[in-house]
């Protein structure tokens, strides 16, 4: 037990959060029921299945699929993913011989609308500056060594353009279901620091 | 690097506020997305350690004190008169302003 008093204690930081809340409520530049429906819906609705159903389409579809590479913004937003920033999109496709690695060295900007938030990893400083300079350490890193040949393209997001990684779709999974596909995609593939999920993993899984 | 962990986006229950009163501020036009990340952008390189989320309260702050929407010193009083609450308030009941 400690020997504080029993009275409550509010950390800095949470007194700087509810100072905020206070002030923009009192003033009328917020609702809160507005900014509560936003964490719940960032916490229970907008994640990564959102990207998965995407790429899911894309390799199922190859009419969504060139839609995809000629405007992203639209074919993912016709999926009813929509962002909430106004930001721009595009989709880059992984192939034999091309990798693609997405990274914001300035801050944290990510395509939200189809892969919810953030994971730390992706917002700490040694992936933001080791992205760019040395992408295969990096991969190297995650689990992830591409084959002597492959080039790997890195894509620095911005507040107005954010990028989808498209992986590659893994043999063997051919006559699957756009679901079942969707299964395979994980995200750490969408942003390119894993390939989609073998369908082996998956068919383990459902033995286990 | 550190070895990647599966994690939830937001640690504590005031990351979540912060980041949520962010994207309803932006929604209300108060600032543009690109004022947004210029503003984070200049916490997470201002050269002073601080968690993610750290970062993101400062800017959350310097922006909206540059909007002329508050003060520094209103915020600051505000934030220590939630903690002056909490230190009067027996631990299981609600905090609330006077």
């Amino acid at each position: 037990m400690h020997d504080h008093s029993d009275h409550s204690h509010m950390s800095d930081i949470e007194a700087r959060v509810r100072a905020l809340e206070t002030v923009l409520t009192e003033k009328g530049y917020i609702d809160p029921a507005a900014v509560d429906a936003i964490i719940q819906t960032y916490e229970t609705e907008i994640g990564p299945r959102n990207g998965a159903h995407v790429v899911a389409k894309a390799w199922s579809d190859p009419d969504y699929r060139a839609w995809l590479e000629e405007d992203a913004t639209a074919a993912i937003h016709s999926l009813g993913y929509v962002s909430r920033q106004g930001e721009h999109m595009q989709a880059v496709f992984n192939g034999p011989g091309q990798h693609h690695l997405v990274v914001c060295t300035l801050c944290s900007c990510y395509p939200w609308s189809v892969l919810g938030l953030p994971p730390v990893w992706y917002k700490s400083p040694p992936f933001r500056s080791r992205a760019v300079i040395d992408p295969r350490g990096v991969l190297a890193d995650f689990g992830l060594v591409l084959p002597e040949g492959t080039a790997v393209t890195v894509h620095d997001s911005t507040a107005e353009m954010r990028y989808l990684v498209v992986p590659e779709r893994p043999e063997g999974t051919e006559g699957w279901s756009e679901e079942a596909l969707a299964g395979l995609v994980n995200r750490d593939s969408m942003i390119g620091t894993a390939l989609a999920d073998e369908p082996a993993e998956h068919a383990q899984e459902g033995a286990r | 690097m550190t070895a990647p962990t599966p994690d939830q986006p937001f640690e504590q229950p005031w990351q979540a506020q912060a980041f949520a009163l962010t994207v309803h501020l932006h929604e209300q036009g108060h600032f543009t997305w690109t004022e947004w990340a210029e503003a984070l952008s200049a916490q997470i390189h201002s050269g002073t350690d601080r968690p993610y989320f750290g970062h993101w309260l400062s800017a959350l702050e310097a922006l909206i004190a540059a909007k002329g929407i508050t003060s520094a010193t209103q915020l600051s009083d505000t934030a220590q008169a939630w903690k002056d609450a909490a230190a009067r308030t027996p631990h299981g009941q609600p905090i609330t302003l006077d």
